[in-house]
Order: structure tokens, then sequence, then C-alpha cells
């Protein structure tokens, strides 16, 4: 086993899947859909189950990186493929392998339109989103970071709903103003390391000036893919536009590209920085939380208000990692991924139901746990997970947030933590105007609970879910001591340029 | 292996019952077997879980032998360490007599009661469930399974109070339910935050042992120099507050009532509602070392004593009549434990626990009888047709305003002399506002009776002819909470509060040595002992007067007092200032942020102002329509070409 190059198979078979639908599914076939699902779901199928390798291969005992793969590729420039793992990237690896094959499965009969495509686009994309976490060399991330965004473009923009052009333009925006600054940044960090290499970067300390810099520009990255208030606003455009399936990947994998940056990147290698910038992100966190739950409460669009609370459950993932404690970034990364099941599972119960009606209007519903009541407990035991009740995923990563971050900011911690409160209004308020009431309207009256397929679709996140919030012990232990050598590391920066001052 | 079986038998009945829900068949016959076998397994996993809780009772409590079950390590991180384990000391199998007595009641009782209910198996499993995570938050050993136990138990009654689903009110209800509970786990989770920031820890026998050392110990938290043990005691208290329905948190159990009337005999009056009790009583190793805390407990249970009973003196729905008087009697309880009388405090969450679930049990035996009818104006005169229920109802008031020989008289009256016996402001104040509660708790309990059994009937004669007493599957469950209602206090006296009290709570409860509430509570002036039995009668005797003998004088006194009268029905108007200080305004900003906070600002100077600038600019909008992608991929390329332009410029 130990000579298969494991990340790189893992990384680019969903390739060979886009490789065999191209060659095998033949357009003038009728039912080349139906081929290309097919071919889609074994690959992808496939993919994770060599990923559970990872998880069973993997030795937590150590913070280095894993299933380490290293050839030159540009060498005149320094940049090498150069592919690894640890603590903090193997369970996004596996997050992005397993919610694949499930996005292909909810499409299932969801999408009927150039099914083919959307297979291909949802593989390509499941390449880009492996190579991004597994990336050692920084121009490797660059190309797979950036790379993302392409089929999720064109999942939005040719899949998507009435306004799907403004959606995907916005996203291009936002998205825009970031990757140019982070380019440059990595550029200059080039200039001073001599490397691309990340655990190299890791190792090096920039100037304390510099660190400033690089830390703003990829703050100015990172910031819009969490996202962080206020560069927000393209989320619950890109989520109302996108199909069920892209809201799946785009809330459970996108949306931790900007978090996992932050640890990959910024504390890591700019920790002076991070340090000086901690208030500016418990500001803009602690608004995100506030705010965009205010904002949820209102909304009258199913898909919008989810999108709304994701930014407000991100803002726990900000503050935690920002914390600098143990806990803190271990909460940080659970919450991120504890979402990554629970707002993948919502959005595809929002999927179940516009399936049926095609509406995402809150109002056009009511009382539907008269004729769906397998719907109505799923919808529920997600609902409860958001909110962070105890005994589910969610609840784990929200306390460890909080008490990392209590040890450091009390006010922090107090503001963060009315989430919790105002959490459980918008999600309670919405369960109650969809499921509960009387059935009254014409078109619900006849409308069917989930089948078989649709089931299935659902029970790995629930079975997740439900045992990652009675015991998360494997999980974190993946993390500890990944997360114990960052801190470390983080701290002894700190101190390090502490004395240097207190020299001077 | 018993004790965990004892604990987990209800989860067991829980996932079996709400399987059965889940697929309850079409087929008439079919779907009366299968809300039998709902039935079946939910009681019998209760009452066998009672059983094993008396075994436990013994085991633990009178004979000394407490234990604590480690399961399985939950969460870990750093030094932030928290185990599964399930805790017996003498606290714990008292509490758990209570919650498995009553909860085992109610299930038996709720199978007679929701008999004509379409979805019997989905309320069977809400019991279990509730029970189970009143299970957990009594055994749990540590403050974050207490916290597990805590939204478990509010998850539960979100559930069952907006059981009735189709109901608007129902759901608004548990919505509240739920809202309010949150509010005061906030406090309480920064309570456990700040522990661990103290202690390092959150179990409980390694914070108890810690305490003493940080008696004095200031903390920096929130940016101010405070008394730590004050601080997370007042955080912790917040918590009790919500799930306790105490002043200011309270507003969501007299709405909780739109659930069925098992839910309200089993939440609301034996079990979720004392939880916060438990919780002070519990932690008293640490309030033990907060003057300020302590006292803090004392007026808010005191002032809730009073408040709760002055409105349910005027209320006219038979369930919130006694939703008030439970929110009273936690006052008492509170105060209790304030004066460091935790044991006392304890002794009447127990005999409580069981006369008030008889109360609830009995109300809705009677409104069964009426036909769902629920307003007291509308019964009256029904005593002969229902002798059964209308005794019991008798003996559950009886032991609820504290006459001997019943329960209450013996829990009641130690709380009131130990409330003296304090020797303070605060405990003085306490004793006072318990007597005026008395007098009222009285005089509407005896209201109570009297509007429901007693004078002409003012139903019309489809319901009265209807009138019947109860199935005995819902009078024996009554008839057991009788006889502990009845005996309970008289039993319990020395080994909660007498003689034997060191022994039996075997340092489960810890009171330091310069509070001697408890024990001057055995040796107060016989004034002390008489006042609660005087004010009682009075309060009896003015309700006779004013419903029986005088029926004109309320209506008359009600348009005399017409503002306090007003004041008294609409709840002393918590309800309208939360609505417009929280909840209306929570919407009106969150539109507001909406509208002109993203939409408006963000998106109008973002993107929105970016793309009319680029209109402006390039002249023609249809390019970004078509080439957001190549645009996208254009600016890789740029990327690419600085990449190379500056790699060239260094090499070169």
């Amino acid at each position: 086993m130990s000579n298969i190059p494991l990340l790189s198979v893992i990384t680019f078979l969903p390739l060979v899947g886009v490789a065999l639908i191209l060659l095998l599914v033949r357009s003038d076939v009728k039912d080349d859909s139906k081929q290309a699902k097919n071919i889609a779901l074994l690959t992808s199928g496939f993919t994770f189950f060599l990923s559970l390798f990872l998880w069973f291969g993997f030795d937590a005992s150590t913070s280095d990186f894993q299933f380490v793969e290293k050839t030159e590729w540009l060498p005149s420039i320094g940049v090498n493929y150069h592919m690894g793992i640890d603590g903090i990237s193997m369970l996004f690896v596996l997050l992005s392998t397993l919610l694949t094959p499930i996005c292909v499965l909810s499409a299932w009969e969801a999408v009927t339109k150039r099914a083919k495509e959307y297979m291909i686009s949802f593989l390509i994309l499941e390449t880009m989103m492996i190579g991004m976490f597994c990336a050692l060399d920084m121009m490797l991330f660059y190309i797979f970071f950036e790379g993302v965004l392409i089929p999720m473009f064109i999942i939005i923009g040719v899949w998507g709903g009435q306004n799907r052009i403004y959606a995907a333009f916005k996203l291009f925006l936002y998205t825009l103003l970031g990757s140019v600054l982070m380019l440059v940044a990595m550029l200059a960090m080039y200039w001073d390391a001599n490397s691309f290499d990340i655990p190299t970067l890791m190792n090096h300390t920039f100037p304390a000036q510099m660190q400033t810099w690089i830390w703003l520009a990829f703050f100015a990255s990172f910031a819009v893919k969490v996202p962080m208030w206020p560069v927000h606003t393209w989320l619950p455009d890109a989520h109302v536009q996108a199909p069920t399936a892209g809201s799946v990947i785009l809330a459970g994998v996108l949306l931790k590209m900007g978090g996992y940056g932050f640890l990959r990147f910024s504390i890591p290698m700019m920790p002076l920085a991070s340090a000086d910038f901690t208030p500016l992100i418990y500001t803009l966190s602690i608004v995100a939380v506030i705010y965009t739950s205010l904002v949820a409460l209102v909304q009258d669009d199913m898909k919008k208000l989810i999108a709304y609370s994701s930014i407000a459950h991100m803002g726990f993932v900000t503050i935690g990692a920002f914390t600098g404690t143990i806990q803190g970034i271990e909460g940080s990364i659970f919450t991120m991924l504890s979402h990554g099941i629970v707002s993948a599972a919502l959005f595809l119960i929002v999927g179940v139901i516009y399936d049926r009606i095609h509406t995402r209007e809150i109002a056009a519903y009511g009382g539907l746990v008269d004729r769906m009541p397998k719907y109505a407990v799923i919808f529920m035991l997600f609902m409860m997970a958001s909110v962070g009740l105890p005994g589910t995923s969610g609840f784990v990563g929200e306390v460890l947030v909080l008490v990392g971050v209590f040890q450091v900011d009390q006010w922090v911690a107090a503001l963060a933590a009315t989430g919790a409160i105002l959490g459980a209004a918008y999600s309670l308020y919405l369960y109650r105007r969809i499921i509960f009431g009387s059935l009254t309207k014409e078109k619900l009256k006849s409308i069917l609970d989930m089948n078989k397929r649709e089931v299935l679709v659902f029970a790995p996140l629930i079975i997740l879910t439900l045992y990652a919030g009675v015991y998360p012990q494997p999980f974190l232990d993946v993390m500890h001591a990944s997360v114990e050598n960052l801190v470390n590391n983080y701290q002894a920066a700190l101190d390090a340029a502490g004395a240097q001052v207190a020299v001077q | 292996m018993l004790y965990t079986i004892a604990i987990f038998l209800p989860l067991v009945g829980f996932l079996i019952a709400g399987t059965l829900a889940l697929f309850t068949p079409e087929d008439e016959k079919k779907r009366k077997s299968n809300d039998r076998l709902a039935q079946i397994v939910t009681c019998a996993g209760l009452l066998i879980s009672a059983a094993l809780t008396i075994k436990i009772f013994f085991d633990v409590g009178l004979n000394g032998g407490a234990v604590t079950v480690h399961l399985f390590t939950w969460i870990q991180s750093g030094t932030f360490d928290v185990s599964w384990a399930l805790r017996f000391d003498t606290l714990t199998a008292v509490m758990m007599i209570v919650v498995t007595g009553v909860s085992s009641m109610v299930h038996v009782y709720a199978c007679g009661y929701m008999s004509h209910d379409p979805q019997i198996p989905r309320f069977m499993a809400y019991l279990s469930l509730f029970t189970f995570c009143m299970l957990m938050l009594v055994t749990a050993d540590n403050l974050l399974q207490l916290f597990f136990g805590w939204e478990g138990v509010g998850l539960a009654s979100y559930l069952l109070i907006g059981f009735w689903y189709h109901k608007p009110s129902a759901n608004a209800a548990a919505i509240k339910a739920f809202l309010v509970n949150r509010v005061g786990d906030f406090g309480f989770s920064l309570g456990i935050f700040a522990t661990f920031l103290l202690f390092g820890t959150a179990d409980f026998d390694t914070i108890f042992a810690a305490v003493p050392g940080q008696a004095d110990t200031m903390i920096n938290l929130f940016g101010a120099e405070v008394h730590a043990m004050t601080i997370i005691c007042l955080l912790l208290f917040v918590g009790a507050m919500g799930k306790s329905a105490q002043l200011g948190l309270h507003t969501w159990l007299p709405d909780a009532m739109e659930g069925p009337t098992p839910v309200s005999a089993l939440i609301h009056a034996a079990t979720m509602v004392t939880a916060g009790v438990f919780m002070v009583a519990r932690l008293s190793p640490m309030f033990e070392y907060s003057e300020t805390a302590l006292a803090v407990v004392t007026i808010v249970g005191a002032s809730t004593a009073f408040f709760a009973a002055t409105i349910g003196c005027v209320q006219n729905d038979i369930k919130r009549v006694i939703a008030y008087s439970t929110c009273s009697q936690l006052g008492y309880m509170f105060f209790a434990c304030g004066v460091s009388a935790y044991s006392a405090g304890v002794f009447h969450l127990m005999t409580h626990g069981f006369f008030k679930a008889l109360l609830f049990l009995g109300a809705g035996s009677v409104i069964h009888a009426m036909s769902d009818e629920q307003d007291m104006r509308n019964m009256g005169g029904i005593w002969s047709k229902i002798k059964l229920t209308y005794i019991l109802m008798w003996i559950g008031s009886w032991a609820l305003v504290g006459l001997p020989p019943f329960a209450g008289y013996f829990s009641k009256d130690i709380v009131l002399e130990a409330a003296y016996g304090a020797h303070t402001t605060v405990g003085n104040f306490a004793f006072w506002m318990g007597i005026a509660a008395a007098f009222m708790t009285a005089f509407y309990s005896w209201r109570l009776i009297i509007m429901t059994f007693h004078g002409k009937p003012r139903a019309n004669d489809t319901v009265m002819a209807h009138v019947h007493e109860s199935p005995p599957i819902m009078t024996v469950p009554l008839l057991v909470l009788a006889i502990g209602a009845i005996f309970a206090g008289y039993l319990g006296y020395e080994n909660f509060v007498g003689h034997n009290a060191t022994e039996f709570w075997n340092n489960a409860i810890l009171i330091l040595e310069n509070h001697s509430a408890l024990e001057n509570a055995h040796h107060v002036p016989g004034w002390v002992i008489a006042a609660p039995l005087v004010v009682t009668i009075a309060g009896i005797a003015l309700a006779y007067l004013l419903y029986m003998f005088a029926p004109s004088i309320p209506g008359k006194l009600a348009s005399t007092f017409n503002g306090l009268y007003k004041f008294l029905l609409n709840k002393w108007y918590w309800d309208e200032l939360y609505d417009v200080l929280f909840v209306k305004p929570a919407f009106y900003i969150g539109r507001g942020l909406w509208k002109a906070g993203d939409e408006e600002l963000i998106d109008g100077v973002g993107p929105n102002g970016f793309a009319r600038a680029t209109k402006a600019v390039a002249g023609k909008a249809s390019r970004l329509q078509t080439g957001y992608l190549y645009h996208y991929a254009f600016v890789m390329l740029v990327g690419a070409a600085i990449l190379v332009t500056w790699y060239l410029f260094t090499k070169g």
C-alpha cells in the first residue's frame, strides 16, 4: 500500500470518471443521463472508499504531513508537485469524498437537463476540492483553490434558477477581489523565503511588517470564501440560484476553504499579524453571528434563510480559529466539519420539497408533517444539529469554540453565544412554518413522503451527525497532534517577538 | 449494570415507539395494535425503570452506597476533558424517585387520556424521550452532561408542548418555551465556561474539591475584577431561572399549558421545572461560597413565590391556575436553597412532585369529563358526578396548601421556618413573601375547587349530560400519586430534614458551618410555626366566602380595583413587555439589516455599484453576461503572466 500515491489517486480518480463519461456515454443514446449518473456514482463512491484508507492509515500521534508525495514540477521557478495531509486537512478530504456521491445521488431524478455535463462538473469539482486540501505547494494550492470555482460557476450558471447570471457574476466579482491579492502575496512570500513549499514556509519567519501585508492579502481572499461579514452577500444569491447539489457542495465544502486557508496559511505563517488582527476577526465574526441571524429571521426564501444561517455558523469558525487555543481551533475545525454535514443535509432537505412543489417560498408550505412524517423527523434532527443541541455534532464544535474564546475574551464569547438563542429562533420559526400547522394548501395535499433513495441519501449524514455528537473523540483525536503543534508554534512565535521587543 | 439500565430503558422505549410512530399502518385494526405496542413498550420501560429506581434509592439513599458509573469520553480537547458518566448519590436517587415515579404514572395515565388521539405512538415516544433526558440530567457527573440533559428536556418539552401541531397557539407556545429556555441556557453555558476557566475541569468532584481553595479568588471576567464564585454561580443560576420559570424567565410556563395535560403534569409540575432547584442543590458546594449568589437566589425565589401567586388568584383556566401555582412553589424551593436549606428545598421538590402531578392529572380528569373544557367559568356543579376525581383534587389541594398531615405541611413549613431561621434580611423577606404566598395559595386552591366542582352547573346540557368519571387506567395512577401526596411528607421528614439528615444525604449536599438556617428552623418561635397554618385557613375561608357564600363580591372587587385586576389578569404584562423589547425589534432590525444593510449598502456599493460602474465605462452590458467565465479565466491568466514576468525580472 505504501508505495501507491494514494492522495494523487484519490484526487484524480474523479477525472478518470470524467474521461469514462466522455468516452463511453454517447450523446445519441437515449438514456445517456442514466449512464453518466451511474459512472459518476461509481467513481465518486470508489473515491470515497479509497479515501477511507487515509482514515485507517493515518497516524494520529504525529503532526507531520502524511501520505506525502513530492516530485519536481516546474523546477525553474521552484514549484513542486507536493501533496500531503495532516490532522487539519485529513477530515476535509473525507468530507469532500463523502459529499460528492451524495450530491450525485441527490441529482438522480432532479436533474434531467444536460445531466452528463452536470456529472462531469461535479467530478471535476471533486478533484479540485481534494487537491486543494492536499496541496503542500503554494502554487499547486492556488491552482486548485481557484480552480474549484470554475465548475461551481458552471453549475450555478447553467443549472441555476431564474437569476443565475446575477448570482454567478456576484460570486465572480467577490472572488476576483481576493484571488489577485492572494497571488501577489504568494509571490512576495516566495521572494522572501525562496520557496513555494508550504511546510518550508510554515517554518520560515517573515518580517513583522511584511506579515501584515501578506496577512491582509490572504484575508481578502479567505474572508470572501468563508464568507465573513461584510463580504458575504454573494452567498445567499449563489445558494438561492444554485441547484440543490450545488448548494450542498457550496455549503458543505467550499465554505470551508476560507477557514482552512486561515489555519494553513495565515496563522502558522503570519503569527504576528494574526495576533494583531485577531480583534478585527472577532469583530467581523460577531457582527456576522448577530447580523446574519437577525437577517435569517425575516427571510421568506428557505434557501436564503439557510444560507444566512451558514454565515452565522462560519462566524464561530473564524472566532475559534483565531483564539490561539487548542479548544478554539479544534472547535473551529469541528464546526466546519459538522456544518459541512448539517448544512449539506439542510440544503438537501430543501431540495426534497423543491423537487415536489418547485418553490422555495416558505409561505407556500405548511403542515407537511401530516403527509411527510419521515421528512419531518429528518428535518427536525438536522435543525436541532444546526441549533447546536447537545448530542449532535453541532454542539461539540460550538462548545469547543466558546470554551476556547472564553479563555481569551469573555465578551466575544458572550456575544457569540447569543447566536445560540437567535439560531434557535430562526430555525424553529422556519420549521414551524413549513412542517407544522394545518395542511390546507391544495398543492400540498397529495405530496409524497421521502422515497427509499432519498432516505438513503440522508442515512450517512444522520449517522455521522449523531455519532459525532455523542462520541466525537475519533475525529478530535485525529486533530490533536497537528493542532497542538500549530498552537505551540503560534505561541512560540508570539513569545519570540515579545522577547525581541523586550530586548530592544 | 442495573443502574445503567434504569437510565437507558426510557431511551429504548423512545426509539421503539418513535419507530412505530414513523411507520403507522393505514389499516385501522393494525394501527390499533401498533398503538397498543407503543404503549406497552414505553410503559413497561418506565415501570421497570421506576422499580429499579426504588432499589437504587435503597442502595444509595438509605444505605449510603453512592457510586459513579463511567461510560466513555465525550469531548476531549487539550485540557478540556469531559466524559459521559452516571453519578448516583442521595440527591440523584431522590430526583430519580420523583422522575421515574411521576413519569411512570403519567405514562399509564396517558394511555387513557390520549386514547382518542390518532398519534399515540408519537406521544408515548416523546414522553419517554423526555424521561430519558431528565434522567441524564439528574445523574450528570459534570456540568456539560447536565447541560446535555438540560437541553434535552428542553427539546422534549418543545415537542410535547407543540404536540397538537395543528393549533397555532401550541406551536407558538412550543417555540416560546424553547427560546426562553435558551436565554437561560445562555447564562448556563457561560457559567460552564467560566468554571472551566477557573478550575480547568467540568467534573463535579474535582470542582467541589477545589472550591474552598478558590473561595476568595478574584477573576478578571468581562473586563472587570469580580469575585469568581459569585459570577460563576450567578451565571449558572440564570440557567436555573429559565428552566424553573423564575421571575423574568417564567413567561413560557403558563403558555406551555397548550400541551396535552399529561405533559403539563410531567414536565411542568413534577420534573423539568424542578431541574433548576436540583441544579442549585447539586452545586451547593459552589453556591455556599458566595453570599451574594445565595442572596440573589433567595430574593428571586421569594419574589417569584409571591408574584406567581398573585396571578394565580385571578386566572380562569384551570391548568393556568395550577401552572402559576407551580411557578410560585418553585419560588419556595429556591429561597429554601438560598438560605442554605437545600435539603428543605429538595424535600419540598419531592413532595410537590407528587401532589402537583396529582393536581394536574386530576385537572386533566376534569377536562376529560367536561369534554375538553378548561375554563372554570364554564364548570361548576359536577362534584357529585365525578366523586373520585373530586376527592383526589381535595387531597392534592390539601397537600399543596400545607395543611396537616399531608405532604405539603411538612415540606412547606420547614422551608418557611428555615427562611425565618436564617436570621438575615433576605431570609426575613423570603419568610414574609412566603407567608403572603401561602395565604394566596390557599385562596386560589379553594377558588379552583369551588369554581370547578360546586355551585350551579354553568356548562351547557350536552356537556353536563356527558360528564363521567375517568376510566381506571387514569384513576389508578391518580391514586398512586395521592398516596404520595398524603404520606411523602411524613415519611420523608426525618431523613430529608430531620435527625437522620446527615447520614441520609451522605455529603451529596454541602452546607457551611456558619449557614445554620436549617438547624435554626427546628428552634423557631411558636408563632412562626403557627403563621402558615393561620393564613392558610384564612385563605380557604376567604375563598369560601367569595365564591360559595357571596359570589357577587368577586365581580364587584374586580370592577372596584379594575386597574389591579387587569394587571393581574394580564400576568403583570410580561409578555407584552417582552414583545415590545425583544420580539418586535428582532424582526424589525432583521428586516432593516437585510434591506438597508445587505441590499442597499453592501451590494449597492459593492458588486452592484461595481456593475453599474463597469456598465458605464464599457457601455456594453452584454459582455458581462456572456463572458463572466472567460473573465475569470482571464484573471488567472493575468496572474500567471505576472508570475512569469516577475520570475523573468528576478532571474534576469
